[in-house]
């Protein structure tokens, strides 16, 4: 009895040995390949490396793989595993304004430079379940039509506005951000260090939070400016060649929101905005990251503050992180019999306390 | 050898010792030990005070010890000897958990002996064995600041810190006793450290509080909070209290069921469907080698009783 509460050893090797069995489910069936994840669940592959702060498609999948497809148990892997790598450097600040896009839309303009792209889109689609995809051996979908690419920079829709004066400029800064992973948070964090915060903060709040300000905790109501999505080269300083180089391409998601502003007895009414930018295909968070970007900024711009949580630094800073988050919640099921028994001891002490008073009460 | 961190193992260490050669040795990277180390000096040079710590994602969820873990990792030395009790037990599923992440990154020596470890990591207990100036104990702590609960936001509780604001804590303990006649806080009880922070103890028993000054050092490592703190040896730690309503360190009132113990913090565990209950030590390594020593309970099984 005794042994079986405290628990051991053996039992933690006899339930990953069952964990791995039901990994790999019913072996009648032929075991996924990191290709296949790779490339027929991209989207999971994208949210698992924008969360893990690891631009790394294989090892995504990977981490999806070993997951179980539980994301967020993925991301931690990505997590853990980022920690140990080397800093080789710091690339050069990528060029949004140079993605080769593969989407690009704006909502407050008909038509501008660049055009709209649709792009593989989800959004006109008629959400039927697809009873063809349950065949088996379906053969693969016909080529798209291909339109010739674009060589010109995509210029960006915020700086239409902004050569018109009607857009808040944003002031160029060369300083080096602090990093979220290699110094502690403090509050106030800046909005660089928040920036970061949201860029690998859990979709499902980051989401949520930027809905609440929709919703009127903390309202601004906000236009996709522009959302785009494509890849974008990343280039790196070389010392010794005292050049940049390009060391790979990765696929970005960028959002910018033009949101509305009063004006101030400092500052003339003009447009605002808010900035998402996340690893891969992900364009809900990115929306969602602008706004709640834009709904941190009250103060700056120095609107009111009405409370609203998505308004509070410290609190989407410090809950938006899943992997801190599920941590911490999961722990709860770690052994606290210790604690608890002090509790049990403490409740019983009181109890008796309680009843000997209310006895001497009636005794009155 | 170059490791993926780019750090040099010791030449004095076998190749034997590192069961996993694609980690440096206690898994850290020696940059990111050199700055826990430097959090830890801080935290002992200013007992009590929270140090904030760039905390690395751990290979461990958040909320299974990795600060204690990250300080463990900063700690040890090849020669070290490791000890691991999760509620006051080896053999507890994450104390075996962290026991084994550190045979395997670091390859030091473990041991279930309380007196034959150089460096012991605790979750929720302080050793019945008294420690000594050779040991360094280290906590795992979830929340570091005591204040939280009274005060949710980080920046207001440093403010409190930084001015010793402890005025509202004191009216917390004070309205406990208002209206359940004794303060309702059974562990992580709170305590000030040298005359100058209140500190949490991180949710040890309050049984256990009259131990935190000792002769070992004490290091307490929250990862999530990223946060760090110390007690020196020998540092005088007092638990909150009023003189009218005197700190009380109070343990279930029986003895230990299986060695006999009448001083050690008891676990309390269901026998039979009949709600039948048994206490029994919750530090194993002291309740094993008072049985070794021919300490008998109530309940101990009459067949062992004699190879004593």
């Amino acid at each position: 009895m005794y042994v079986a509460v405290k628990g051991g050893e053996r039992a933690i090797e006899n339930a990953h040995a069952w964990l791995d069995e039901e990994r790999r489910g019913d072996p009648a069936f032929a075991a996924l390949s990191l290709a296949q994840i790779r490339e027929q669940l991209s989207l999971a592959v994208d949210r698992v490396m924008a969360e893990g702060s690891l631009y790394d498609p294989d090892l995504a999948a990977l981490a999806i793989k070993q997951a179980r497809g539980d994301l967020i148990e993925a991301i931690f892997l990505i997590r853990a595993y980022r920690t140990t790598l080397p800093r080789l450097g710091t690339s050069r600040p990528v060029d949004t304004g140079a993605m080769a896009c593969d989407r690009r839309i704006s909502a407050t303009y008909k038509d501008a430079p660049g055009g709209q792209v649709l792009g593989p889109t989800f959004d006109y689609t008629h959400r039927l379940l697809d009873f063809k995809l349950a065949a088996e051996g379906t053969p693969a979908p016909a080529p798209a039509p291909q339109a010739t690419a674009r060589t010109a920079p995509t210029p960006h829709i915020a700086a239409y506005l902004q050569d018109e004066g009607l857009m808040q400029s944003e002031p160029a800064d060369d300083t080096a951000p602090s990093d979220i992973t290699r110094t502690p948070m403090s509050y106030p964090a800046g909005r660089a260090v928040r920036l970061q915060s949201l860029a690998r903060a859990d979709e499902g709040f980051t989401l949520g939070m930027a809905y609440s300000t929709q919703r009127g905790y903390g309202y601004n109501h906000a236009f996709v400016g522009e959302l785009r999505i494509g890849r974008v080269p990343v280039e790196m300083d070389v010392p010794e060649l005292g050049f940049a180089v390009e060391i790979g391409e990765i696929e970005l998601t960028e959002c910018e929101t033009v949101n509305q502003f009063k004006g101030s007895r400092t500052s003339p009414p003009q447009f605002t905005r808010g900035y998402g930018l996340v690893f891969g295909k992900g364009e809900r968070k990115a929306i969602s990251m602008a706004l709640v970007d834009r709904a941190l900024r009250w103060e700056e711009l120095g609107e009111d503050n009405t409370g609203a949580a998505a308004q509070d630094e410290e609190f989407v800073l410090s809950h938006g992180d899943n992997i801190q988050a599920t941590g911490f919640l999961e722990h709860i099921k770690l052994p606290h019999y210790v604690d608890f028994q002090s509790e049990l001891e403490l409740v019983r002490k009181m109890r008796r306390d309680a009843g000997a008073g209310n006895t001497a009460e009636a005794a009155e | 050898m170059m490791r993926p961190g780019g750090d040099r193992v010791g030449d004095d260490r076998t190749e034997a010792a590192v069961t996993d050669p694609a980690y440096n040795f206690a898994y850290l990277d020696e940059q990111t030990k050199r700055m826990i180390r430097r959090a830890i000096l801080k935290g002992l040079a200013v007992p009590g005070y929270q140090v904030p710590f760039a905390s690395r994602e751990m290979p461990m969820p958040y909320g299974w010890g990795t600060g204690g873990v990250q300080v463990t990792a900063a700690t040890l030395t090849p020669d070290d000897t490791l000890k691991v009790i999760d509620q006051g037990a080896d053999d507890t599923t994450n104390a075996v958990s962290i026991r084994k992440f550190f045979q395997k990154t670091a390859g030091v020596a473990v041991t279930e002996r309380t007196a034959d470890a150089t460096v012991i990591q605790t979750r929720h207990r302080i050793p019945e064995h008294p420690l000594t100036e050779d040991q360094i104990l280290v906590y795992q702590v979830p929340i570091p600041e005591p204040l939280r609960f009274l005060e949710p936001r980080e920046t207001e509780t440093r403010k409190m810190h930084a001015l010793q604001d402890y005025g509202l804590m004191h009216v917390k303990l004070y309205e406990d006793i208002a209206q359940n006649g004794a303060i309702a806080k059974s562990y992580a009880y709170p305590v000030k450290v040298s005359g100058r922070y209140v500190m949490d103890p991180s949710p040890i028993p309050k049984f256990d509080n009259p131990k935190l000054d000792m002769p070992a050092i004490q290091l307490f490592g929250a990862g999530r909070e990223q946060r760090i703190y110390a007690v020196p040896p020998y540092t005088p730690v007092v638990s909150l209290d009023f003189e009218d309503f005197p700190f009380d360190p109070s343990k279930a009132d029986h003895a230990c069921d299986l060695c006999g113990a009448d001083t050690s913090y008891l676990d309390e565990v269901i026998v039979d469907d009949a709600g039948g209950r048994m206490f029994v030590c919750s530090d194993t390594d002291f309740c094993g080698e008072r049985r070794d020593a021919g300490h008998r309970g109530a309940m101990s099984p009459p067949d062992a009783a004699v190879q004593a």
